[in-house]
Parts: C-alpha cells; sequence; structure tokens
C-alpha cells in the first residue's frame, strides 16, 4: 500500500515541480469555452441552452490532450521498464498512476469549471449539475486515456494516435454527461449510466493498460 | 559452479528482433555466487538477452527456468538510468526503495557506496552521465534483490567508477547472490563468460 501511495505522490510532486503543463490543459479548457461566445454570438439563452454541452467538449478535448504524457516520461527515462519487477505488481502501478492523471486533469477542471459557467452564462443550479456529471463522468474519461496511452507508448510519436483510438469508446461517455446536465427532471437514469459507466472503466483499466504495456515493450 | 542448487538454468533460448534471429542454442545454468559475463559484439543480442531473462521480450524457443518464486524479484540496469531530473538525488532512491521494497541500505548510505555521498538533495538532472549511472547502480543496494541483471553497468564511468562495479559485484556474490553483467570490459571475479554473436 505504501509503494502504492509513494507512487501517486510521485507524480504529483513531480507535476509540481515540472508545473506547466496542468495549468496549460487548464487555459485550453476555459479558452474553448471562451471562444463559443464569439462564435455563436452573444445571445445569452442560446449560451446557457448549449453551455453543458460546451462545457463536456472543453473536458473531453482538454483529457484527450493530456493523455500522452501518462506513460510518456516513465518510458524515455527506463523507469517503465523498471515497474516491471516493482514488489508491486504493473497493474497496480497504472492503478496508482491512473488516479494521480486523474487528480492532475480532472479535477484541475472541475476547479475551474466556475469560470466557464460564468463565460457561458448558465445558473448556479446548471453549473452545480455539470460538476456533478464531470465528477462521475471524468474517471471513465481518464480510464481510457490510460489504455489508449499505454497501447500507444511504445510509438515514438503516439501523441496524436491515443486520441483518435480512444474517441469511440469515450463518446458514450459524452452522451451521459451531457444527458445528466440537461435533464434536470427525472435525470437520474443518465446519472446512474454515467456512474455505472466510470466505475466499470476505472476497474478494468488497470487491466487492460498492464496488458498493453506488457505486449508493447516486445 | 559450486555445487549448490542452480538459481537459474536457460536451455536452448533463441530469439529474433524483427526479421534477424540474434541467437539461438543459448544455454547456461547460474548457481549462488556466479558472475556470468555475456560477451559479442554490438548488435549481437546482449541487451535483449537480459531483457528476455527479465520477462520483457518473450523467446521464440528454449526454456528459461527460474528455481525461485515466479515471477523473480530481480535488478535489471539498462541503458536508460530510471531516474527522474526534476527530483533530488534522496526523493529518486527513496522512491525505488518504497516501491521496490525496503530492504536494502538508506538513501544516504546508498549515495555513499556509490561515491555520491552529500549530494543527497541536489536535482538528479545536474549530474554527468557517470554520476546519473552511479545513481541508477545506487538504486540496486537500496532494495536487496539476490540476482542483478547489468547491461553494460561501466558504461561512461571512470576509472574509480569500473572498480566500483567491481566491488558492488563482488559484494553482491558474497553475500550469496549472482550477477549477469552483458559488457565490453572484464569485471573481476567472472566464473562463467557466454559470448554470443561468434566470429561469424
Amino acid at each position: 500500500m505504501s509503494a502504492f501511495l509513494t507512487l501517486i505522490g510521485r507524480e504529483l510532486r513531480l507535476a509540481a515541480r515540472t508545473g506547466g503543463d496542468a495549468l496549460t490543459l487548464v487555459l485550453f479548457f476555459v479558452m474553448v469555452g471562451a471562444v463559443v461566445p464569439f462564435a455563436i454570438g452573444p445571445d445569452r439563452t442560446l449560451l446557457a441552452k448549449l453551455a453543458p454541452g460546451i462545457v463536456w467538449i472543453a473536458a473531453f478535448l482538454s483529457m484527450l490532450l493530456g493523455l500522452d504524457r501518462l506513460f510518456r516520461a516513465d518510458e524515455d527515462d527506463g523507469s517503465l521498464l523498471l515497474f516491471r519487477h516493482a514488489a508491486i505488481p504493473l497493474e497496480a502501478v497504472v492503478a496508482a498512476k491512473v488516479i494521480a492523471h486523474w487528480l492532475l486533469t480532472a479535477l484541475p477542471l472541475m476547479l475551474a469549471s466556475p469560470l466557464l459557467a460564468v463565460l457561458l452564462s448558465m445558473d448556479v443550479a446548471g453549473w452545480e449539475r455539470t460538476l456533478l456529471s464531470l465528477l462521475l463522468g471524468t474517471p471513465a474519461l481518464t480510464a481510457f486515456a490510460a489504455i489508449g496511452a499505454a497501447v500507444t507508448v511504445s510509438l515514438k510519436r503516439g501523441g496524436l494516435l491515443a486520441p483518435v483510438l480512444i474517441l469511440p469508446l469515450s463518446i458514450p461517455v459524452l452522451i451521459f454527461g451531457v444527458a445528466v446536465v440537461a435533464a434536470p427532471e427525472g435525470s437520474g437514469s443518465a446519472l446512474l449510466f454515467l456512474s455505472a459507466f466510470s466505475l466499470v472503466s476505472v476497474a478494468f483499466c488497470p487491466f487492460a493498460a498492464a496488458l498493453a504495456l506488457r505486449v508493447g515493450s516486445e | 559452479m559450486n555445487g549448490q542448487n542452480p538459481l537459474l538454468t536457460v536451455e536452448n533460448l533463441a530469439l529474433s528482433r524483427g526479421e534477424r534471429r540474434l541467437f539461438e542454442g543459448v544455454g547456461f545454468t547460474l548457481a549462488p555466487r556466479d558472475l556470468l559475463l555475456v560477451r559479442g559484439p554490438n548488435g549481437a543480442g546482449k541487451s535483449s538477452l537480459l531483457l528476455t531473462l527479465a520477462g520483457v521480450l518473450r523467446a521464440e524457443a528454449g526454456r528459461i527456468d527460474w528455481h525461485l518464486e515466479e515471477p523473480p524479484k530481480l535488478h535489471v540496469l539498462a541503458h536508460s538510468p530510471g531516474v527522474k531530473s526534476r527530483l533530488s538525488l534522496a526523493e529518486n532512491l527513496g522512491f525505488w526503495r518504497t516501491l521496490n521494497g525496503p530492504t536494502g541500505l538508506s538513501p544516504e548510505a546508498a549515495l555513499d557506496a556509490v561515491g555520491l555521498a552529500g549530494l543527497d538533495g541536489l536535482d538528479a538532472g545536474y549530474l554527468s552521465a557517470g554520476q546519473t549511472k552511479r545513481l541508477a547502480l545506487a538504486r540496486l543496494l537500496v532494495s536487496d534483490r539476490p540476482i542483478w541483471l547489468l547491461d553494460e553497468p561501466t558504461a561512461s564511468l571512470d576509472a574509480a567508477g569500473d572498480s566500483l562495479v567491481a566491488r558492488l559485484v563482488a559484494d553482491r556474490l558474497a553475500s550469496g547472490g549472482a550477477v549477469i553483467a552483458a559488457t565490453h570490459n572484464d569485471i573481476a571475479g567472472a566464473t562463467q563468460t557466454l559470448t554470443l554473436g561468434g566470429p561469424a
């Protein structure tokens, strides 16, 4: 267990030292939201209607952009090879990295979401539902990102391939994520679907990603 | 061979990378206190043999039998050092110590043993290639594991570094471990030599 926590701590510490990365994603997230009103025009009711979808698209793209750094640095400096002989199994290493990745990519987006809510003239209730849907949906996105990153880590320039690979997998998350926000009345089923999606994908992704890492290094 | 139960038996091992057959019919037995030197020209498959033994590459034919628990916990020293440049030396070692099991020296003692004493707080990114290699060697000391697979352990080290590697290997052997080293330089105390890619 201490190895697991140390691994998460190391990822967070490295991100804090390197800076930049997490901040860049947040800026990208806010930027997408900030550009939309210029493109659509200053129609407040239309903006408020589109806001949940825009927030989800912005979050979706930010998460896709950030996924390559999940394993890339460890592959480059040889740590990934050494993880295979750690005292904990590779699956646990992947699980720890997925948790750290969620803390470093999804959590900052949620913290920045009030800014986007203001830019898109959402009301407080709408923002709360968006936050809830992001909280429930981003674990699934992180899980798929881990699988995509693991499959492409052995390719020197897999950066853009991975998002294309996992896009079809992630579409249901987008559908149910927006459904949670868009239908406040009786949206219980979308909420449950989204939660189930996240739980299942997070449970399976360490095994799938670890398998991909093992096969990929041959 | 010194009459003890072997740690590892390899029989008739063959490996190809891409379309090219690197080696075939490789076999040896490793007992405690054995130092096996793997020799051969560049591209003969020395690193690939070590990666196969480490379970990273899959052999095309042959048998690798660790007479230990499966999968074997061993230390691999590869070309990439596994060092994070933005973490300090002590943090790097502390991380691997927790991840691999805190069964060896403390990070400070390990740094002292490889000649990097007093640099604990320095970012590893400021180290020279030789110092980075020494830091990678220190990783082998913070967690106690009987078997070491070393790929070019003396590359980019100075003369003092060469004798440091020889000393660390001798210590490992003295405590009942075994070492397989792919190298172009001699390491004192070798009990076996395996030459890959003979004069073809």
